[in-house]
């Protein structure tokens, strides 16, 4: 007789074809809803695009391109959508490594938002280039001049770094996708049974294939578990090799390293807890992955607390009147309002999340995780902020962001929910294989493997 | 119209079973067998009996190969085009580490994508028949055989548990 199914970690019994038909169903035609939802998020991407397009005709100066900061908002919301993808890695790659079980119904979702978000980051240094049709002049690559980029310069290194982030994490995805979509091409029909079957590249989930897609995955996984901690530590250097009062600090690796994390689970949050009960996936992703995912925002959390603290620390400790000024400014200044958007959802009410009832009622998560994404928005332009009182009280000003930044950064949310909604109806948000991986198949015979 | 494989397909709901009847075949000398299931399972690739996937080959390669082309190209450009930029000099190891460390994965990864696609997703199977179950929650085994051994095969499956068993002629 066959054995009853156990539970997976945080799922009800089911079946392994119960995951098929339940993951399969969240491609069922959309509803109404989802296509106003969709037109949002088009109609957002059409403002930013003709917003670029209106800064490509007149230049630059259309957005807030005034000494002492020129690349204000669109460097602020380049590193956020940065961060944003790191805690899709982290819970694919970092935690496939630690065999932890809890990533198993979240990581494919988080996955994607990794490459959407990195999609959106990517356009902002070319947005602020000015001649969009030169961006190659960003790669080492042979010209006439006989000039080759400068190699000891932390922008390059970011083009490097987000170029190789952006390509791992899309390969990472795809990969994982294929056995997946084999699935969905086995239950679909008609054209989509076509298209589908072009997108599972002859997958079959032969021992063959398996056996190397084993293999594979797990390297993988290896090689992009480092660059979670790599790419933003890239981009804190953007920050930390120049000599500006507030950059300028040892911290900046570990400190960007795990705002990425914290505003990522955000934006997983603010993305799933409505998106599963959508797709009707609440059996699948259940109060044991938010409690977990929550646990992982709170320690990420404490970390800002303490860097943030840190900071202040040593612009007090180090005696250096620019540090100080620059910190006292944050908090007091002209900027105060922007500095104290960073430090109160970031640092004090990530501390709620101690509480369990908070961790597990999904009400509260989102809320919190709005404000998680707009406490890490606002991280970033304190951090350019900087710029606005350095060592010349005379150069001083403050940052003028105009209606062009606002329909750049608009667009950037359109673009990116245009790409996440399309994922979402498309292809299969939760890992099918991998769920199946915890559920036993049934026995003839009473008892185990191992 | 591709050619087809000849032999049996054994479809099974349970997995001992299924490792079971692997193992028999394997043992009465059938080596091309063909498994199919719906998830990595460590059970089944137990059974089969393969040894480890040579895509870690290309993984080292392609990852050895970024290292170099990484700081070569990095010491070549400097050296080329010669900039003191601050203060460091022409060819700056500790700064070149970044790219260095990013083409690793980068190349790394591809190389890894390529290993697999030679190895298995490229070269489908081709011939052989296959079950729209298997990627959802059965197991398939494919035995190829002529049609001499084709009853004997099939009552061996049959007797193991298997719930469907169906022929393929060439």
């Amino acid at each position: 007789m066959a054995v009853a199914v156990q539970n997976a970690p945080g799922q009800p019994a089911q079946t392994h074809a119960d995951v098929t038909r339940d993951v399969v169903a969240t491609l069922a035609p959309a509803t109404k809803g989802y296509y106003l939802l969709l037109a949002g998020a088009v109609g957002l991407f059409l403002i930013g695009a003709s917003t670029l397009l209106l800064i490509v005709k007149e230049g630059l100066g259309l957005a807030g391109y005034n000494p002492p900061v020129f690349w204000s908002v669109f460097i602020t919301t380049f590193v956020f959508w940065v961060g944003i993808g790191h805690a899709g890695t982290l819970i694919s790659a970092i935690l496939f490594l630690f065999r932890s079980p809890w990533r198993t119904a979240v990581y494919r979702a988080t996955e994607a938002m990794t490459v959407f978000a990195v999609m959106t980051a990517a356009l902002f240094p070319i947005i602020h280039i000015g001649r969009q049709w030169l961006f190659y002049w960003l790669l080492p690559y042979p010209n006439q001049r006989y000039l080759w980029p400068n190699f000891k310069s932390p922008l390059l290194w970011d083009v490097f770094a987000i170029g190789t982030y952006f390509t791992v994490s899309t390969s990472f995805l795809i990969f994982g996708l294929t056995p997946d979509v084999a699935a969905v091409r086995d239950k679909a029909t008609g054209w989509r049974k076509t298209v589908y079957s072009m997108l599972s590249m002859n997958w079959q989930g032969t021992d063959n294939q398996w056996r190397h897609y084993s293999r594979a995955y797990l390297y993988l996984a290896a090689l992009a578990a480092p660059l979670v901690l790599s790419v933003h530590s890239v981009v804190s250097w953007d920050f930390a090799s120049a000599l500006i009062p507030g950059w300028h600090g040892t911290i900046f690796a570990p400190y960007f390293v795990a705002g990425a994390i914290y505003s990522g689970v955000g934006m997983v949050f603010t993305l799933l807890i409505p998106l599963r009960k959508y797709l009707k996936l609440e059996h699948m992703i259940t109060d044991y992955h938010f409690d977990n995912m929550a646990k992982l925002t709170l320690f990420t959390g404490t970390i800002l607390f303490y860097a943030y603290g840190m900071e202040y620390f040593v612009a007090w400790y180090s005696g250096n009147t620019f540090e100080q000024t620059t910190f006292f400014r944050r908090a007091f200044g002209p900027g105060w309002w922007a500095g104290w958007s960073m430090i109160i959802p970031n640092a004090v009410l990530s501390q709620l999340l101690w509480f369990r009832k908070v961790r597990t009622n999904l009400t509260s998560l989102f809320v919190l995780s709005i404000f998680i994404n707009i406490g890490m928005w606002f991280e970033r332009y304190v951090i350019i902020n900087s710029l606005t009182s350095d060592y010349i009280p005379y150069a001083w000003d403050q940052m003028t962001p105009t209606w062009a930044d606002w329909g750049i950064l608009a667009g950037s949310f359109g673009w990116f929910g245009m790409w996440f909604l399309l994922f979402a109806k498309n292809f299969p948000v939760v890992a099918i294989q991998e769920i199946k991986e915890f559920i036993p198949m049934p026995r003839q015979r009473a008892g185990g493997h191992h | 119209m591709a050619k087809v494989t000849s032999g049996v397909l054994a479809s099974f709901e349970h997995i001992d079973a299924a490792c079971d009847t692997i193992k028999a075949l394997r043992a009465r000398g059938h080596r091309k067998l063909t498994v199919y299931y719906s998830h990595p399972n460590h059970e089944i690739e137990e059974a089969c009996g393969h040894q480890s996937s040579p895509v870690r080959l290309f993984t080292l390669i392609g990852g050895l190969t970024g290292t170099t082309a990484a700081f070569s190209m990095q010491i070549w450009m400097n050296r080329d085009w010669p900039l003191l930029v601050g203060g460091k000099s022409i060819v700056a190891i500790p700064a070149f580490v970044v790219i260095g460390f990013e083409l690793t994965v980068l190349i790394g990864s591809l190389a890894t994508l390529l290993g697999v696609f030679l190895l298995s997703v490229g070269m489908r199977n081709k011939g052989v028949i296959y079950d729209e179950r298997y990627t959802d929650d059965r197991i398939g085994v494919f035995v190829p055989a002529g049609a001499a051994d084709a009853a004997g095969i099939e009552k061996l499956l049959r007797d193991a548990g298997a719930v469907e068993v169906k022929h393929a002629a060439a």
